[in-house]
């Protein structure tokens, strides 16, 4: 197993991504680097920089995925839920989900009550109050032996290489973005400067971890990593950004405007060492750079996107070669610096 | 009859407005402060023992639901907005308005001119308005201004085990931290907060300053029985102990800090219940995202019909509450270097 896929496998909800952080660990574990988790459960892995005109750099991919928290359990045994993070109700119709003690279950929904209006709109989003888990429990006390109100669950889904460089998997968002800090860490030979990387948590519940993890190291700049929608698909909303084209500089998004400074100084990178890059206009959604910006007296801030199709989907799809531009792009910033 | 929570319950503390409130907590708690400190956005910050490690934060918010004046019709009737209240708890409700407590009365386009449409339709505050019993602007500014606050004149009283008043959300909490400071030599930070139902304002600017290394929210959360519906999610109960929260629209509260508080609630055997996850919100949203992070909880009170002009809690949940925070907290200084 590949280490993008043990990270898209593996457990980890907002608020609940110790796994994740275990592997990501167990995997920068070396001497060069120092590291420290923090009280919300950010992974901080500090590379010192030796150089007295050394620029503190911050990298961060979030580690949390979305996922549902159990509200009730009925006395059939079926559990009820609602949201954490931006899920669809659409999306995840007889998906499996599994809790962090290894409970699986099936996502199931109430047949609509008014079928006569809406047997036309077969499209139509469920609401979570009509849906339920089904741990197959047969009352509430068997099903309160494995899952109590509160209890965090995940999606449940292979990862497959659809093509030798199109992977498939859920929790690319933002895995993919922890696998490219990883290998850019341990790509990284030497630099005069100061690079954090940090693994934030909590990010698709409002971009919260990322706060006190810039908070703590007050870079000077930062770059977030994460994946971004593309406009490629049959009849898709207008966006310019397609999977295979390269890494996407973000330019704007819903809460955030690209430091201009940092934005030319990526794509310059970019054309230098020929890394094919698109700019990226995300009209709907936002990732951890919109509040480090924000942090303290401010930090200059970018955004590196992975182009992804189905994002929030247990079938989210990008492109390898997206992958080893963005990386190659990093391992410039952490050698180069931002200045 | 719990004279103390009876007199912060009486007092007027609409979010913004809070300083009856803690002028009353300042009398009662002056000589039991280490120090106390009220901070420049209206916060009053008190610690008790020494200032160790781990260093907790306890955060009750002051200020209540109520209304604001926004503007005098010509006819002497009152426009205003509500601040955290659904117009059909307004309807007909008895306020008062401005530091002389001008008496009101909310009214709404009388019924014989209402269009059958109208009537059914949920009432938007926007249709409501506010008479004072004056026929000119002229005559009502003489008693208000815009911006005024206003609030209800619900009395407190009590029926057995179950206290009755408005603003039980959040002068329980208050209640609760000053029977702590007068009664336990626990070593903690106690804040009573400012414009909590407006945006968890004020505890943010708290632990930025106190620099806590757990902070727990004690509050007061929406009970969820009611006649209806045999088979769904009514709960938590009134009577049936503190509410524990795991995650609301604000916070996921640290995973370490909630399984221990039920452990202890367990092993002390204190009644303790589920909050419905992902409801609501409370200090604890503005409190663990402050400096490096801040691992967070909330302990709540149950209580009926919050956010409206009386609301119902049991003496049983409030004692609960209190031993729970009392036995957690002990729990985190004993084993100090787990929590910092």
């Amino acid at each position: 197993m590949d280490l993008i896929e043990e990270l898209c496998k593996t457990y980890g909800p907002a608020g609940r991504e110790h796994r994740i952080r275990e592997i990501l660990e167990r995997e920068l574990k070396n001497s060069r680097f120092d590291m420290r988790t923090d009280r919300l459960g950010n992974l901080i892995v500090h590379r010192p920089g030796k150089s007295e005109r050394a620029q503190k750099i911050m990298l961060c991919a979030h580690m949390d995925e979305i996922g549902l928290i159990v509200t009730y359990i009925d006395k059939n045994g079926f559990l009820r839920f609602t949201n954490v993070g931006g899920v669809f109700s659409e999306h995840i119709l007889y998906q499996r989900v599994i809790f962090e003690n290894g409970t699986t279950g099936i996502i199931g929904v109430e047949p609509s009550k008014d079928e006569s209006k809406e047997g036309s709109k077969s499209g139509a989003k469920p609401k979570f109050e009509r849906m339920f888990i089904d741990i197959g429990a047969h009352d509430r006390a068997s099903a309160e032996k494995k899952v109590r109100i509160g209890d965090i669950a995940a999606f449940s889904q292979q990862v497959s290489y659809i093509d030798k460089k199109r992977i498939a998997a859920k929790a690319l968002d933002d895995r993919i973005g922890c696998y490219c800090l990883v290998e850019t860490a341990k790509r990284l030979k030497r630099t005069d400067h100061d690079i954090y990387f940090v693994f934030s948590v909590q990010e698709e519940v409002g971009l919260r971890g990322a706060r006190t993890g810039a908070y703590a190291i007050e870079p000077t700049y930062a770059i977030a990593v994460d994946v971004t929608d593309t406009g490629d698909t049959p009849e898709a909303q207008r966006m310019e950004v397609s999977v295979g084209k390269g890494v996407a500089i973000k330019v704007k998004d819903s809460w955030f405007i690209t430091s201009p400074a940092v934005k030319d100084k990526l794509a310059e990178y970019a054309r230098a060492l020929s890394i094919p890059y698109q700019f990226e206009v995300l009209e709907h959604g936002s990732t951890d750079a919109a509040v480090i910006q924000l942090v303290k007296e401010g930090v200059m801030s970018g955004v590196l996107s992975v182009p992804t199709r189905y994002i929030h989907s247990t079938s989210e799809m990008c492109d390898l070669n997206d992958v080893d531009g963005t990386i190659k792009l990093l391992l410039h910033i952490c050698t180069e610096g931002l200045d | 009859m719990l004279q103390d929570l009876k007199e912060l319950c009486e007092l007027h503390g609409v979010s913004g407005d809070e300083v009856r409130i803690k002028d009353q907590i300042v009398r009662k708690v002056k000589r039991y402060a280490a120090d106390l400190f009220e901070d420049p956005y209206g916060n009053l910050i008190i610690r008790k023992g020494d200032s160790t490690k781990p260093r907790v934060l306890l955060a009750a918010h002051m200020d209540e639901v109520g209304l604001m004046i926004t503007g005098i019709e010509k006819s002497g009737l009152l426009k205003f907005r509500a601040i955290g209240m659904l117009p059909n708890v307004l309807m007909a409700k008895r306020v008062y308005i401005g530091d002389n407590k001008k008496l009101g009365v909310i009214g709404h386009k009388p019924i014989h001119l209402a269009k059958d449409d109208e009537l059914k339709k949920m009432l938007k505050t926007k249709d409501l308005f506010i008479d004072i019993g004056v026929s000119s602007k002229e005559e009502a500014l003489k008693v208000v201004q815009i911006g005024d606050y206003a609030s209800f004149g619900t009395a407190y009283s009590e029926n057995g085990d179950i206290v009755k008043g408005k603003a039980l959300d959040n002068r329980i909490g208050c209640f609760i931290l000053l029977q702590m400071i007068m009664e336990s030599d626990l070593p903690v930070h106690y804040a009573f907060t400012v414009q909590e139902e407006v945006g968890l304002r004020g505890a943010g600017i708290v632990a930025s300053r106190v620099k806590p290394d757990v902070a727990i929210a004690v509050d007061t959360t929406s009970s969820g029985e009611w006649p209806g519906d045999g088979d769904s999610p009514q709960y938590p109960v009134l009577g049936k102990g503190a509410v524990i929260t795991v995650a609301d629209r604000s916070v996921i509260c640290d995973d370490d800090l909630v399984r221990m508080i039920r452990k202890t609630a367990e092993k002390e055997k204190i009644p303790y219940q589920d909050k419905k996850p992902m409801i609501g919100g409370t200090d604890a949203g503005s409190m663990h995202l402050t400096g490096e992070g801040v691992r967070s909880a909330v302990i709540s009170v149950p209580a009926r019909y919050i956010h409206s002009p009386l609301s119902y809690a049991s003496k049983k949940d409030i004692s609960a509450v209190k031993d729970l925070l009392n036995c957690s907290i002990n729990n985190v200084i004993g084993k100090g270097k787990e929590w910092i």
